[in-house]
């Protein structure tokens, strides 16, 4: 009997999931359904990448789509509908405009990947050895690991970590973080006692 | 388990597929027969706490059946549904905040060679996967079509994502001192007598225990902090529409991940399968090539762990039947105002202290067989520790004057 590849089979499956979930989001039109199907499809694309040994990668896409912007995703809903199970109505041209643009995107994808000559035959490849987060999160803190593996002096002085664009990032965020607070803050009366009186 | 398998079945499809079956079915046991045990348990502890008996005629003396009578009264409940509700979604919510409580499991080790699912990123994972239970309630609050239900998964919304804040800096600290994020090599590290376990590696992871399990105690929804279905105000709040096994199955979900953040924290700061002696390593258990011995280590191991996951729900259900349910706005001071900044100052204090004494204060603590240095850089999984040292710790010296002189 034929050996099963169980790689196969299993990318298979989360990837048909993925697929199949990802056009109900589209064609559904009750919203809260919809973030529903959106939570199925990015949990089974982070199956995949528990697949593909990366789990980190695969507990960050658990952690910050399914988790994080699902519930701000459903935050906002329930907070904008103004009844119960609101659905949306998609006119036609919505219809052509969407699947236009998406159709197009599709091709573009599909033909980009099919040019990759190393993803096209995964299953002949040795598997290699698993990818940690070590790597990742030392380059994080200003320790490139793989620098020890490059040969070339130049190129090596380049691997310098990522602690400088992990900090801007961070401070960007603080700075939006504070502007959001200052923005939604009550405003304060100019003469607040006095009105009262 | 599916090696083993394998020299037995025939078909390697069949050996793996029953080697998954039986670690899903066990877990399942666990979870289900947990929520059994710990349903008629906080029966009992609360009516300790209120002077009373707790149940105690169904099956002999101690009301020990009491859970499974409840179980059949659910059975035989009328499974009732709203009229105004989106039925897929009221009918689907209990079983995702079930499978989110469930597959936690998979990551968490029960004993040193008992897991799973080994992951390198597990702590990681079990906090992304337990924050997905909300999700459910969400579901469950919206479908249901009424108000009390809505407000219950609004707080409850609020409240989660709030918690994972301080919540994941807690987690952080453990994992620093530990130098990874896979749960059994975390757990290995504290082998040894009670001293080596991490809360009391410094003042700072003691203190930080607490914050954890405070949060632990908010993000997994039991009072003080279940505003989500506060009898009181809410009528039951997020399941007030849903009645028998579908409401059973949100109970199911609450202590599953009741029993899981306590075996997170049991791993994290107690040890994990490691008691506070180790008798195992004494008895030469552990260490012995001879599968029987190694088996029985394993499962004193996992006795140990059991205990400190359940002397964790019972601390759970202490605090629940002693303390008043908060308001919705101390419950966000005592994240925001009390939690998050003490789990920071703590992180910073663990980072100075790990820093300033790095072989520990007083007494050098010889954390397991993970050598200094080594840990960073091991290609993982570990290969086994009794091996000669691999070239990792040259590597890892070198790096760390690279990264030294990096950040200069």
């Amino acid at each position: 009997m034929e050996p099963i590849n169980w790689h196969s089979v299993f990318f298979m499956l989360f990837s048909l999931v993925a697929c199949g979930f990802s056009l109900a989001v589209v064609l559904t039109s009750n919203i809260v359904r919809m973030a529903f199907y959106l939570v199925i499809a990015l949990a089974a694309t982070s199956g995949l990448f528990f697949l593909a040994g990366a789990d980190f990668v695969g507990a960050m896409q658990i952690m910050i789509y399914v988790g994080g912007t699902l519930v701000l995703l459903i935050f906002g809903v329930m907070l904008t509908a103004k009844g119960p199970f609101i659905n949306m109505k998609t006119a036609a041209g919505e219809w052509i405009l969407a699947t236009i643009v998406g159709g197009s995107l599709f091709v573009v994808l599909l033909s980009a990947a099919t040019n990759v000559p190393s993803w096209q035959a995964l299953d002949e490849r040795p598997a290699e050895a698993q990818v940690t987060a070590t790597r990742l999160g030392m380059a994080l803190m200003g320790a490139r690991v793989d620098a020890l593996e490059e040969a070339d002096p130049v190129t090596r002085r380049g691997l310098s970590g990522y602690l400088l664009p992990f900090e801007i990032v961070s401070v960007h965020l603080l700075v939006v973080l504070i502007g959001a607070a200052y923005l939604a803050r009550p405003k304060k009366r100019a003469r607040g006692s006095a009105d009262s009186l | 388990m599916a090696e083993f398998l394998r020299n037995y079945i025939s078909p390697d499809w069949l050996a793996y597929a029953i080697a998954a079956f039986i670690q899903a079915f066990l877990l399942v046991n666990l979870v289900a027969v947990g929520a059994l045990v710990f349903i008629w348990l906080e029966r009992k502890v609360s009516g300790r706490i209120q002077d009373r008996l707790g149940p105690t005629r169904v099956g002999g003396k101690f009301g020990w059946l009491q859970t499974l009578a409840d179980g059949i009264k659910l059975v035989t409940k009328e499974d009732l549904m709203p009229a105004g509700a989106d039925g897929m979604l009221f009918k689907l919510a209990p079983y995702v905040s079930f499978c989110a409580s469930y597959a936690a499991y998979l990551a968490l080790p029960l004993a040193n060679d008992w897991v799973s699912a080994r992951l390198n990123v597990a702590v990681f994972f079990i906090i992304a996967v337990l924050g997905l239970e909300v999700f459910g309630v969400i579901l469950a609050g919206y479908a249901s079509a009424s108000k009390w239900s809505l407000f219950g998964a609004m707080r409850e919304a609020a409240q989660v994502v709030s918690y994972e804040v301080p919540l994941g800096m807690c987690v952080v600290v453990p994992v620093l001192i530990a130098g990874t994020m896979d749960l059994v090599t975390i757990g290995q590290m504290q082998s040894g007598l009670f001293i080596n376990w991490f809360v009391f590696h410094d003042p700072f992871t003691f203190i930080t225990f607490w914050v954890y399990f405070t949060c632990a105690t908010a993000s997994v929804n039991r009072a003080p902090f279940d505003l989500a279905e506060a009898e009181s105000e809410l009528v039951a709040g997020f399941h007030t529409e849903y009645s028998g096994l579908r409401w059973s199955i949100f109970f199911m979900a609450e202590y599953g991940s009741m029993f899981a953040v306590s075996g997170l924290a049991a791993i994290l700061f107690f040890g994990g399968w490691n008691g506070p002696f180790p008798i195992t390593h004494w008895l030469g258990l552990a260490d012995s090539s001879n599968p029987l011995a190694h088996y029985v280590a394993n499962f004193l191991g996992m006795v140990n762990m059991m205990g400190k996951c359940i002397f964790g729900v019972t601390f759970m259900m202490w605090v629940r039947w002693t303390l008043p349910r908060l308001r919705i706005d101390q419950v966000m001071t005592t994240c925001l105002k009390y939690c998050t900044p003490i789990a920071a100052v703590a992180f910073l204090g663990a980072v100075l202290w790990t820093y300033a004494f790095p072989g520990g204060l007083l007494i050098p603590t010889n954390y397991g067989p993970v050598r200094e240095g080594q840990m960073l850089l091991e290609p993982y999984p570990p290969t086994a520790y009794n091996e000669a040292p691999p070239s990792g710790i040259a590597q890892a010296s070198t790096t760390h004057e690279r990264g030294e002189r990096g950040t200069d």
